[in-house]
Order: C-alpha cells, then sequence, then structure tokens
C-alpha cells in the first residue's frame, strides 16, 4: 500500500519535471510541425547551467531562470539553422544536440556535478513551507508546472501565438497573410527548448547532481508522453493538450516504474520499451490504413 | 506648361489605379536549357472596382502573374509593380501581405485546417498588421466574424470553433474567401478557386465570390478555366497566351459575347487554336 502510494507520488513529481519537456516536445513536434532533436542536448544545458551558477553561489532562482534563457538561446539557434541557412529541421536539431554535448561539458567542467551540498530552490522551498521529501519535489514542480501551463496557456491564445500555430499548420497561408514565418518559427523553437532546460534545472537540483549524460532519450521520452497523452486524453482547444503533456509524462513515468518491478526488465531496457511505445504510436495510423486500402503518400524523410 | 500638366495627369492617373504592372516579365531558369519566358513584357493596370477575369490555355503565364501581383517573386528586371500607388515591386512575401488577398485551388490552402474557423479569421483580421500579446478572441471579433460568415448563407456562423479541416470543399474555399476579403487588401487574387469543387458547388462559390466583391467594392483578378465563368463574371476579360496579354475586353464589349465568338477572337489574336480541352467541354456551369 504504502508503496503504491510512493510509486503515485514519485510518478507524479516526474510527470510534473518532465511534464515541461513533454511540452517543449510538443511544441515543436505537434505546434511547428518541426522535429526538433535538440532537446537531448538542452536538458541537460539547463542542468548545468543552473548546477554550476549554484556551486558558484549565484541564487537558485536566478540560476534556474538562467538555465531557461539558456535553453531558449539553444532552441533560437537551431531555429537560426533552419530558417536562415535552410538545413533541414531534423538536421539543425541533431547538430544543436552534438555541439551542446561538448558546450556542456565546457560548461560544466566536468562530467557531473554534485549539488548535495548546496542551496537548491527545493532547499528554499523547504525552509518555506516545511515541507521534505516526495512532496516538496511535488510542491515545486508543481508550482513550476502550473506557471508555464498558465503562461502558455495565454501565450497560445494571443494574435502572436495564434500566428506561431499556425506556422505548423499552413506556414504558406500564414506568409500570405503578413507573418515572417521565420520569426514564429523561432520563437516556437526557442519556447520549446527553453522549457526542456527549465526541467533540466529542476531535475538536477531535485535529484542533487547535473549529469552530462542525463538528457540521452529525452526527446524520445517527450515524444511517448506527448503520444500517450494525446491517445488518453484526446485533447481538444489548447488547455486540454497542456494537460494532456502533464498527463502523457505522468502515465509515461508510472508504466516505467511499473515495468521496473517486473522480474524480467532492467532499468536499462526502459529505453527500448520507450522507443517501441513511440514506434508502435506512430506506426498505428499508417497500418491502418494500410490494412482499409486507403490512399498513403510517400514516407516523408523531413 | 505642358509638362507639369502631363504630370499631374500621371500622378491622378496612378492615384486613381489599384495595380499597375510595368513591362513585367519572368523568366524561369534562366540560362538552362528549360529556361521558361512565363511572363513576357505585360503591362496591365486595374481601376477600383475592376473585376478582370483572365483565360488562356495551360501555361499561359496566369498563376504567374498572379504570383507576380501577389509577391511570391520578383518580375525580371526592368519590369515593376506598383500597388495603390505605391512601388512594391520589391516588396516581397509577407511583405506584400496587406496589399493582396488570395485564394488558391486547393481548398487546404488557405485555410489552416487544425486551427478553428474563428481562428483562422482572427488570423486574417490582421493581415499585414503588427501582431501582439492580445488575446485574439474577444466578443467584438466573434460578433463580427459572425456576420460575415452569416452572410454567405452556410450556416458557418454556427460554427465558429469547428476546425476547418471538418468542413467540405466548398464551405473551405467560402471561408478562405471572407479570410482573403476581410481585411479589405487593395487586390484580391483568385486562382481557379472553383477547380477542384463539384460543379454545383462551384456555382455556390462563384456566386458568393461575385457578391463579396460586389459588397466589399474589391478590386479583383480571377483566373478561370471556363470560357462561360469568365464571360459571366467580372467587368472585364484578359486573355494569355504564351506569356502575353493577347485580348484585354471591356465590359460593353463583354456583354455581347458567346463563347464561340471569344474562341475566335482568341484564335486570331494568337494565331493558333485555343490548346485547353478543360475549356471546351466544361460547359455545365
Ligand atoms: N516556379 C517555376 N519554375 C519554373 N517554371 C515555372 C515555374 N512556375 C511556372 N513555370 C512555367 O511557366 C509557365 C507558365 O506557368 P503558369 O503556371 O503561370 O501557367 P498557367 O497559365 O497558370 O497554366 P495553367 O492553366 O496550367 O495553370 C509554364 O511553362 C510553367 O511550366
Ligand atoms: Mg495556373
Amino acid at each position: 500500500m504504502t508503496t503504491a502510494l510512493s510509486i503515485l507520488n514519485s510518478s507524479l513529481y516526474e510527470g510534473l519535471a518532465f511534464g515541461l519537456v513533454a511540452i517543449g516536445v510538443y511544441m515543436t513536434f505537434r505546434v511547428l510541425d518541426f522535429p526538433d532533436l535538440s532537446v537531448d542536448g538542452t536538458f541537460p544545458l539547463g542542468a548545468a547551467v543552473a548546477a554550476v551558477l549554484i556551486t558558484t553561489g549565484v541564487n537558485p532562482h536566478l540560476a534556474t531562470l538562467a538555465a531557461l534563457a539558456s535553453g531558449l538561446l539553444a532552441g533560437f539557434t537551431t531555429g537560426i539553422l533552419n530558417t536562415k541557412l535552410r538545413i533541414s529541421a531534423l538536421l539543425s536539431g541533431i547538430l544543436v544536440m552534438v555541439a551542446l554535448y561538448s558546450i556542456n561539458l565546457r560548461i560544466m567542467g566536468r562530467p557531473n556535478i554534485s549539488l548535495i551540498r548546496e542551496v537548491t530552490i527545493f532547499d528554499w522551498a523547504s525552509n518555506f513551507l516545511g515541507l521534505s521529501g516526495l512532496s516538496l519535489s511535488i510542491v515545486v514542480a508543481g508550482v513550476a508546472a502550473l506557471v508555464v501551463f498558465l503562461m502558455l496557456n495565454w501565450f497560445l491564445r494571443t494574435d502572436i501565438g495564434l500566428a506561431l500555430r499556425a506556422t505548423g499548420d499552413n506556414e504558406h497561408m500564414v506568409r500570405g497573410l503578413g507573418v515572417d514565418t521565420d520569426k514564429t518559427v523561432l520563437l516556437g523553437c526557442a519556447l520549446g527548448n527553453g522549457l526542456v532546460a527549465l526541467a533540466g534545472a529542476l531535475v538536477a537540483q531535485n535529484q542533487g547532481n547535473a549529469d552530462i549524460n542525463m538528457g540521452s532519450g529525452m526527446i524520445v521520452m517527450g515524444l511517448a508522453s506527448v503520444i500517450i497523452g494525446e491517445g488518453i486524453f484526446r485533447p481538444k482547444g489548447i488547455s486540454w493538450v497542456l494537460v494532456a503533456c502533464f498527463g502523457g509524462a505522468f502515465v509515461y513515468r508510472l508504466f516505467m516504474t511499473l515495468a521496473l518491478y517486473t522480474t524480467f526488465l532492467r532499468a536499462s531496457d526502459l529505453k527500448l520499451i520507450t522507443a517501441a511505445l513511440v514506434i508502435i504510436a506512430l506506426a498505428i495510423p499508417y497500418l491502418r490504413k494500410r490494412i482499409r486500402h486507403e490512399w498513403i503518400p510517400p514516407a516523408t524523410r523531413w | 506648361m505642358d509638362t507639369t500638366g502631363d504630370k499631374m495627369v500621371n500622378l491622378a492617373m496612378q492615384d486613381h489605379n489599384i495595380l499597375e504592372l510595368l513591362r513585367v516579365s519572368k523568366t524561369f531558369a534562366r540560362g538552362t536549357v528549360d529556361e521558361v519566358k512565363a511572363l513576357n513584357c505585360v503591362s496591365l493596370t486595374m481601376a477600383p472596382g475592376d473585376f478582370i477575369t483572365v483565360i488562356g490555355s495551360n501555361g499561359a503565364g496566369k498563376s504567374t502573374l498572379l504570383n507576380i501581383i501577389a509577391g511570391l517573386f520578383p518580375p525580371d528586371n526592368g519590369g515593376r509593380v506598383v500597388i495603390a500607388g505605391e512601388d512594391v515591386t520589391n516588396l516581397l512575401g509577407y511583405k506584400r501581405a496587406s496589399y493582396v488577398g488570395r485564394v488558391w485551388q486547393q481548398p487546404d490552402m488557405g485555410t489552416a485546417g487544425k486551427l478553428s474557423i474563428e481562428e483562422n479569421l482572427s488570423l486574417a483580421l490582421l493581415r499585414g498588421k503588427p501582431r501582439g500579446f492580445k488575446i485574439a478572441l474577444n466578443r467584438e471579433r466573434r460578433r463580427f466574424f459572425r456576420t460575415r460568415l452569416a452572410s454567405l448563407g452556410l450556416g458557418l456562423e454556427d460554427r465558429l470553433g469547428v476546425p476547418a479541416h471538418t468542413l467540405s470543399g466548398g464551405q473551405r474555399q467560402a471561408l478562405a474567401l471572407i479570410m482573403a476579403t476581410i481585411s479589405n487588401p487593395a487586390i484580391l487574387l483568385l486562382d481557379e478557386h472553383t477547380a477542384t469543387l463539384d460543379p454545383k458547388t462551384a456555382r455556390t462559390v462563384l456566386s458568393i465570390t461575385d457578391e463579396i466583391i460586389t459588397r466589399e467594392k474589391m478590386t479583383a483578378v480571377m483566373v478561370t478555366h471556363n470560357m462561360e465563368v469568365a464571360l459571366r463574371y467580372g467587368n472585364r476579360l484578359i486573355m494569355m497566351h504564351r506569356g502575353r496579354v493577347i485580348l484585354d475586353i471591356a465590359e460593353e464589349q463583354k456583354k455581347g459575347l458567346s463563347v464561340t465568338s471569344l474562341l475566335r477572337a482568341f484564335e486570331r489574336a494568337a494565331g493558333e487554336e485555343f490548346t485547353d480541352d478543360s475549356v471546351l467541354l466544361s460547359s455545365e456551369l
């Protein structure tokens, strides 16, 4: 019973923290129709920036904001590669991801930074609220998630937000209405990666260390969360889409934790399971069409 | 004395014309074996309220003409595009948007399918204007959209929140028409915008088009493959052939024309037969 509760609680925390990653992935993949793989690099980037600043004595709130800013910048770079240098979206993301590996190591100076002895926003909140353990983690991640939810729920309904959403839908038309779609793509990439870096900063502070490899597989995980969220919630409207991202991340994490309780799976198998999940989810619409003998467009190679 | 007088006349003319194309040529793939002269020194002026229908054989340069007006690409050196008195030759892409509204042949090109009808209309309302952080949809805008949609008589005014991709082709073209005209651009461009619709729907969309153009006093260019449509609508008809405007028929003259006399006029001007099967066969309208 208590294990069940603690599994639920830890999944809840992870759903909130990694829900930010899911929303970041949603922004690029779904809203912009821009398959941005730089996420694998921006997650540890956020962790690295926050960790280094905190260990040098910077206020943890400022350090977390700086992490967000570093993600915005990285996403912006991906967008520039695509819009101004016309490198394919997929390759732009991969290039930035690869470059970020070196940059992250430069920032950290070593592959791992411990934050155990440092004052993080979780410690700050703990003093402030008198909470500890998982409930503390849930509250802090919950506040961050709520703020992001409220801001995006507003932003995506503004005139600019609408132009951004339309860009991924019908770029041709949006340009015809006078929108510089290069700018909306840049904005969307920056926002998406900013959120992922923010998640990286939160997770690093919560687990007490930043690691150069903590972003590996993040993109597939984010995508899996988005797909699960869409499948379960079938969201209509912006608010529900955002909720579905968090919900999807929660269910995904719960699923992964439960998988570890089986006797035949190891922690190192989780990435394989995640990949399989995404493959199945992406293949289903195609296979359904095959079975119904519907017209199928040629495979996209982005 | 004389020259100043001339200048004044010229200026007054410029103010009066919505569109002036001056010696506009467009060459694709210049210097290669595939070189095409899609437009060959076309000059065209449109007065406010002019509604030109355009016909011409396949590859005559009709779409290229509209693309030049819309600023998708610049004309070859020496050509000029003036809209509403402003030289917009070098104002390309999204920067041209405030001058030109457009409806394409494919219904999915004119609307964002995942966005709702009202969101599409909000996007179109700010054509060419800076977009800020105001919530896009409010009661005032919705009321405005509803009245505009109600004028279509398709019942779309009660489906503001529905995603555009769930609409039928004809409904989507009607929505695209409203989107193209809602912010009153100087010119409306229609490139065979009923070509993919079934005959009945095409007729509906055409009469909606005519109604909007008349009511909003739009200056419009409509490309069509249907000669009867070209004769029935608009106050001016131009025929294109091999990158040139070979006939420009004014209103009075156009009224008395039949499809056969139009074909004959074409053949006389072009010196060859009209090569477009779809025109001859499409008499169902
Ligand atoms: N982007 C382009 N690149 C190269 N050639 C082009 C391009 N656009 C048009 N052309 C060529 O220019 C010529 C005129 O094409 P355009 O599309 O303007 O004809 P059209 O009158 O609209 O014909 P249709 O009735 O078939 O729509 C054609 O020979 C076409 O192949
Ligand atoms: Mg054409």
